[in-house]
């Protein structure tokens, strides 16, 4: 065989390269730590297939969706939070199936490093009906994605690839192997009973769901990614995904059953496992979900205590729980704490908060770098939920509070969170009230991820002229009559005025606080450049 | 090298931390050594405390380092010495810019901090001078190679 290129990669990075070697046709999502890279690098790698941001995960898994009802190969990514998101299509495309091939792509954080919740995927596979893979390290990111893409194809359903933080930040060696190519030609046949969930239909689609999954669990692909690491066969253990690099880390002479495919569970690979090892202990970051299907299914299996289903693994806390300890290792002893994270000086939030701050504000907040709103000098956001959650958290505060706090109330929202969840949000004040004001702090970019284009910027995701949303066409066509548009740098007082004024006399409001991101500015020169030079550049020479 | 070696590299967002850690990791990898990197990016890190890990040896497991088993912390900020100080192993080697003659102000720029401290880790390492500086020529823009190569220098002699 020929050689093969070595590359070190981040397991984002193998994902993409997996993607372009298997020729997916089409990549969507939306930004979100520590699944962002994905799409970028897809983007670009040379190949034929084009990525997109979406506004949110939903509408990424519903593009997704219809091309891959088309007979294409799709990557869908998001974080896991997004999952939630597109959790209305991802249940009711487990039923339809898919005629091509696709993979949902969703990245957990546990230990919560970049992300408001700690919530674990692997129920996702479960509730939903969709099988799932779990790699360990880049190599496995590039091989396992070929094969949830296979797997999708063959079974006609979607697929899951779960990764971590740790898998999808970190970097190791990866042969770039040749991968499988696309099965079926792209072209739509009509097919309503598959593809068209009226409950007649629908009936029949959740029995074919779970014949797919029977068939899923018993056929060879699944016990081909179930590896078992030779040991003394004293010590048995049973884990997925990054926690096998410190389960192996943690004790070197343990049998291991390494499980690829991790939903849904080769059962009979685990059983004959369990069955030669002496003691056996399940070793999964986050939840309790492994082990507990484990001993459902009347394996003797020992599971991790609870402290440690809070936070990372890490080789120190596997080897406490292989050695029965309740609790996690004590920390290393250090007076000296981390830096906080902060909004950048000159950052064009810091105004707007000052003035919240100042005013006694009950802020509503949101996802993005201005959360950091809440930390001092500023101190002024009181809530922080999901994506777009400022706007309904805002309106049903000032529904309920006593007038005199009530008054105070105010939603604060980032442009392309607004894009995401905040319509709908707006709408509701619109037509339910009460009156109030809502803040969409426009700096141009999705700059916590990582500086990504959204429908509002008007460039694609590789930061091409596409078309856009502009915020306050937006907002006016929903029904807010009172739409502002200021400077929060060169009109600090409109922008303190008009928030006074609105404070004073309630009505349905926006104000758009527009500056550009101080670390996107330049950049954003260079593509309106870029734009501007390939304009001239199509001009006809007199 | 026989063994796993464990380098913590650790600083403030914006120094050339991860950049330093994405160097290290690819001069290893030109050695022909297996290598993993881990690093946190995103909300925590905007301008706050960041570190990376790199692991380098015949056959690396776990992408982190486990506190108390860093052979080397590499920092690159003073500030910073204390909070990642547990994360040395007894015996450890601590590298800050402390141990620049003349500090960083002796520097062709400022910004190259992280290669010059990669200099001083270099000499710890037996790992080929041609590819540290391959890696680096990898990561950073062709316009800033030269100044970027001198103080890789620096620090590499400064360590001796």
């Amino acid at each position: 065989m020929a050689d093969v290129p070595t590359k070190l990669l981040s397991g984002n990075e193998a994902v993409a390269a997996a993607a372009r070697a298997c020729g997916v046709h089409l990549g969507t999502g939306y930004p979100g730590t520590p699944s962002t890279e994905i799409l970028e690098n897809f983007a670009l790698l040379e190949g034929p297939g084009t990525a997109q941001w979406c506004p949110n995960e939903k509408v990424a898994l519903e593009v997704g969706l219809g091309a891959a009802f088309a007979g294409a190969r799709v990557v869908v990514t998001m974080k896991h939070v997004g999952v939630n998101v597109a959790a209305d299509p991802l249940f009711t495309a487990a039923h339809t199936g898919v005629v091509g091939g696709l993979v949902l792509v969703a990245a957990d954080d546990p230990g919560m490093h970049s992300s408001q919740n700690e919530q674990d995927t692997r129920h996702f596979a479960r509730a939903a009906g969709v099988p799932m893979f779990e790699p360990a390290d880049s190599q496995e990111a590039y091989d396992y994605f070929d094969a949830a893409m296979r797997l999708s194809e063959q079974f006609q359903i979607p697929v899951l690839l779960r990764v971590t933080t740790r898998v999808c930040h970190s970097k190791s060696l990866v042969e770039l192997n040749p991968l499988s190519a696309p099965a079926r030609e792209i072209g739509f046949q009509r097919d309503p009973r598959t593809l068209v969930m009226i409950p007649a239909y629908a009936k029949s689609a959740h029995v074919r769901l779970r014949e797919k999954l029977n068939r899923i669990a018993s056929c060879a692909a699944a016990c081909e990614l179930a590896t078992t690491a030779d040991g003394d066969g004293e010590l048995g253990i049973i884990t997925s995904g990054v926690a096998y690099q410190h389960a192996r880390e943690a004790d070197p002479d343990a049998s291991i059953l390494k499980l690829g495919l991790t939903w849904p569970l080769p059962m009979e690979t685990i059983r004959d496992f369990v069955d030669v090892v002496g003691r056996c202990v399940v070793i999964e970051e986050g939840d309790d979900i492994l082990a507990r299907d484990l001993r459902a299914a009347g394996l003797a299996v020992q599971n991790k205590p609870e402290p440690f289903e809070f936070g990372e693994l890490t080789v120190p806390r596997v080897q406490a729980i292989l050695a029965g300890e309740a609790t996690d290792p004590p920390a290393p002893e250090t007076t000296a704490k981390p830096k906080p994270p902060q909004l950048c000086p000159g950052c064009p939030h810091r105004t707007t908060f000052e003035l919240l701050r100042d005013r006694g504000c009950i802020v509503a907040g949101d996802i993005g770098c201005y959360t950091l709103g809440t930390l001092p000098p500023f101190n002024a956001m009181d809530t922080c939920v999901c994506m777009g959650a400022s706007i309904g958290v805002g309106l049903g505060l000032r529904r309920v509070l006593p007038a005199e706090q009530a008054s105070k109330v105010v939603s604060v929202i980032g442009d392309s969170t607004f894009m995401h969840s905040g319509l709908t949000g707006l709408a509701d004040m619109v037509y339910n009230g009460p009156a109030h004001l809502v803040l969409i702090l426009d700096n141009a970019t999705t700059a916590m991820t990582g500086l990504q284009e959204h429908p509002g910027t008007g460039r694609s995701l590789s930061h091409q002229p596409a078309g856009q949303v502009v915020l306050e066409d937006a907002c006016r066509g929903l029904g807010v009559h009172n739409v502002h548009i200021v400077d929060p740098m060169t009109q600090r007082d409109q922008l303190a005025e008009l928030i006074d004024r609105y404070l004073a006399e309630p009505a349905p409001a926006v104000i758009i606080a527009r500056r550009t991101c101080l670390l996107a500015a330049g950049k954003i020169r260079q593509y309106e450049k870029a734009s501007d030079d390939a304009c001239q550049d199509t001009v006809p020479q007199a | 090298m026989t063994s796993v070696i464990n380098i913590v590299f650790a600083g403030l967002g914006g120094q050339g931390v991860l950049t330093a850690s994405d160097i290290c990791a690819e001069a290893a990898f030109r050695a022909g050594l297996d290598v993993k990197k881990s690093e946190i990016h995103g909300m925590s890190q905007r301008g706050g405390s960041v570190s990376s890990d790199v692991r380098i040896g015949p056959s690396v497991a776990s992408p982190m380092v486990p506190a108390g088993q860093a052979d080397y912390l590499v920092v690159l900020d003073e500030t910073q010495v204390e909070l990642n100080r547990p994360m040395l192993r007894a015996g450890g080697v601590l590298l800050s810019p402390a141990e620049l003659p003349g500090g960083v102000e002796a520097l062709p720029n400022r910004k190259c901090l992280n290669v010059a401290m990669l200099g001083a880790l270099a000499s710890h390492l037996d790992i080929d001078p041609a590819h540290w500086l391959d890696a680096v020529a990898a990561h950073l823009p062709q316009n800033l190679l030269e100044m970027n190569r001198q103080a890789f220098t620096q620090g590499h002699a400064a360590a001796k």
